[in-house]
């Protein structure tokens, strides 16, 4: 009997937070200006002494304005991404779900193309109204999926799957209102894309709110394990089941909400980095919380480092390096537990 | 299971000395129908007391409202009128938590969306005794190979859930109740996909824990004789109606079973005074008591 121990939940997330600390170096390297280490460690060390004006200002402008700040924007939506799919996994009772399951992603989408047709000109609007899109639906689904006061897993899935395609239509249907520019920024919401950098004044905000989230689902860990085995099983054990699932559906819909806002819908990691993470370190949420939430961040900064440099000086949206990459790891894990 | 006439005796004279631990007082239940129509299902009003160390049988056959009885006395449900009370709490106005550590619950188990092992089931017994977010400590450890031992199963505690059989599985989801260390224990229809060796190893080790961990037991079935065997008092339902409380000797006659199993039976009395309960085949040859296929 090795039960989890606290000791072996910080270790490994040590080792894992190493795996990022290498894999964000890699990306602050590689791009279509290509930095050599040495300069990099220089520069780093420099700006850590409180020297960034010694650096140059090809550096400064490369590395620290344009490298770093998308490096951070895809650390935050990768673990905010992860733990939402792991969430809504436990939550729905199904190793398929991920953060985009309940439509969350649609009406975002919808509520950033109806910001671009209806408001262009306010400022910081799209984001905004994609947050409230997805705020919307995501209310709207949890209505859908009652049944007789509780939440209840299937008629949940059911509601948010028709919701999602429902306001898929409706977003072809706005499309073909659009023009050519906000055609281009349509496809941002759609993919997924890191390069719009965050705005300063969302900038706390998202931080609040990721980590208020993050948090508030893994106060719930323990809870979710037991109801993984079951809802009943889980009541009689002595969860507090309707209470679990509420905190978890809001929380894991704030996260998915907010990546999407900043980044678009980029598939797959939500629904891959927990599996990947379950295969490596085993089921308990306890541990799988914050090994998805750093793997994810390791996914999409790797994901984004491809990206940029697969067609340098071209770049791709990170939703199609993710889901180019990601799809043929989904058959590889199904065909794995099939056998 | 030899149940001699003696132990018999001394169950009687110690379940009478023992104070009431389960109280079921005048509790029903009705689930609602559509609108304003009548209810889809009642409970009426029934009535019994368990002590410690007491094994009841709730015994129907379907759709005679056991179910309603076993989430009324667990807590999930609450009584429209009357009352459930353990140790004098009403049991659906506790916390979970303090339920849980009260009550066990051992159900059909569901289907495990990713793969445990065995000793990982048991430690969630002791979910109800901790904080929400901790790590189980040396003593939850302790407490979860004590529940395996007791049942028997310590030789699977690093087997996977998926790979060890169904009389096997049953041993573990009992393991996982008695980690909970609560005083009473709820059994819904824990023999149903058993082999009839597994089944009575199961009863018979329910009787035991009763004995050792001073529990009360209350086992859910429509096994008439298992309940026969090893239960100290019997709750016979049919349609939602509360028939007879007592032990099996007292409420099992012919003529009462035959109507609530709506099937031909016989009723046997044995030297150990417990009934045993014989299908009496429809067919006429079977009557004969000839074996139709030895012509």
């Amino acid at each position: 009997m090795r039960p989890l121990t606290f000791r072996r939940v910080f270790w490994i997330c040590c080792a894992l937070l190493g795996v990022l600390f290498v894999v964000v170096v890699l990306a602050l390297k590689l791009g279509a200006v290509p930095i050599s280490v040495t300069d990099l460690v220089l520069s780093l060390g420099r700006l850590a002494i409180g020297r960034s004006d010694q650096l140059p200002s090809e550096y400064r402008l490369i590395v620290f304005d344009l490298r770093l700040p998308r490096i951070l924007l895809g650390i935050l939506v990768g673990a905010g991404l992860s733990v939402a799919g792991a969430s809504f996994q436990a939550l729905l009772r199904n190793p398929l779900a991920d953060p985009y399951v309940l439509g969350v992603s649609s009406g975002a989408a919808l509520g950033a193309i109806l910001s671009l047709i209806f408001a262009p000109n306010i400022p910081l609007i799209t984001p905004v109204a994609a947050f409230l899109g997805a705020g919307l639906t995501i209310a709207a689904v949890y209505f859908l999926g009652r049944r007789e006061g509780q939440l209840d897993s299937s008629t949940l899935l059911l509601g948010g799957i028709i919701t999602a395609s429902f306001l898929s239509a409706v977003i072809m249907f706005l499309m073909t209102t659009l023009s050519g520019r906000d055609l281009r920024g349509m496809a941002f919401w759609l993919m997924g894309d890191l390069s719009t950098p965050l705005p300063q004044s969302l900038r706390w905000v998202f931080l609040i709110g990721l980590f208020a989230a993050i948090g508030a689902i893994y106060s719930t860990a323990g809870d979710l394990n037991l109801i993984l085995t079951g809802e009943r099983e889980a009541m009689h054990l002595g969860v507090d089941v309707t209470r679990v699932k509420l905190v978890v559906y809001i929380a894991a819909s704030v996260l998915t909400g907010l990546a999407v806002a900043m980044s678009g819908a980029i598939g797959y990691v939500g629904l891959l980095v927990p599996h990947v993470m379950r295969l490596l370190f085993g089921s308990d949420y306890r541990l799988l919380i914050p090994t998805s939430a750093i793997g994810g961040a390791i996914a999409i900064v790797l994901a984004d480092m491809l990206a940029r440099t697969i067609v340098a000086p071209t770049e791709l949206p990170v939703g199609a390096m993710t889901a180019m990459a990601g799809a043929p790891v989904f058959i590889y894990l199904l065909r794995r537990t099939l056998r | 299971m030899s149940v001699t006439s003696e132990t018999l005796t001394n169950e009687g004279a110690r379940r009478s000395a023992g104070t009431i631990r389960l109280n079921v007082e005048q509790a029903s239940y009705a689930y609602a129908g559509e609108g304003e129509g009548a209810p889809l299902f009642t409970l009426e009003a029934a009535s019994f007391q368990a002590r410690q160390r007491e094994v009841v049988a709730i015994l129907g056959p379907n759709a005679s409202g056991k179910s309603t009885m076993l989430r009324l006395i667990s807590g999930t449900l609450a009584p429209l009128s009357g009352r459930v009370q353990l140790e004098g709490f009403e049991t659906s106005g506790l916390d979970p938590r303090t339920r849980a550590q009260r009550i066990a619950v051992v159900q059909q188990e569901s289907p495990l969306l990713f793969p445990a092992r065995a000793w990982e089931y048991v430690l969630q017994g002791r979910y109800p005794h901790g904080r929400t977010l901790r790590f189980e400590t040396a003593e939850d450890c302790a407490v979860a190979e004590n529940a395996l031992a007791q049942v028997g199963a310590s030789h699977l505690r690093d087997r996977w859930m998926d790979k060890i059989s169904g009389g096997e599985k049953q041993r573990v989801i009992l393991a996982r109740a008695l980690a909970q260390q609560p005083i009473l224990l709820l059994l819904d229809e824990p023999t149903l996909h058993l082999d009839i060796g597994a089944q009575v190893d199961l009863l018979q080790q329910l009787r035991r824990l009763a004995e050792e961990n001073r529990y009360t037991v209350i086992v859910v079935t429509h096994e008439l004789n298992l309940a026969a065997e090893f239960a100290d008092q019997v709750v016979l339902l049919h349609r939602g109606k509360c028939l007879r409380v007592g032990p099996p000797a007292a409420v099992y006659s012919k003529e009462l079973l035959e109507h609530v199993f709506e099937a031909p039976l016989e009723v046997e009395a044995t030297p150990s005074g417990r009934p045993r309960v014989i299908i009496r085949g429809k067919r006429p040859e079977d009557a004969g008591g000839n074996d139709p296929r030895q012509p």
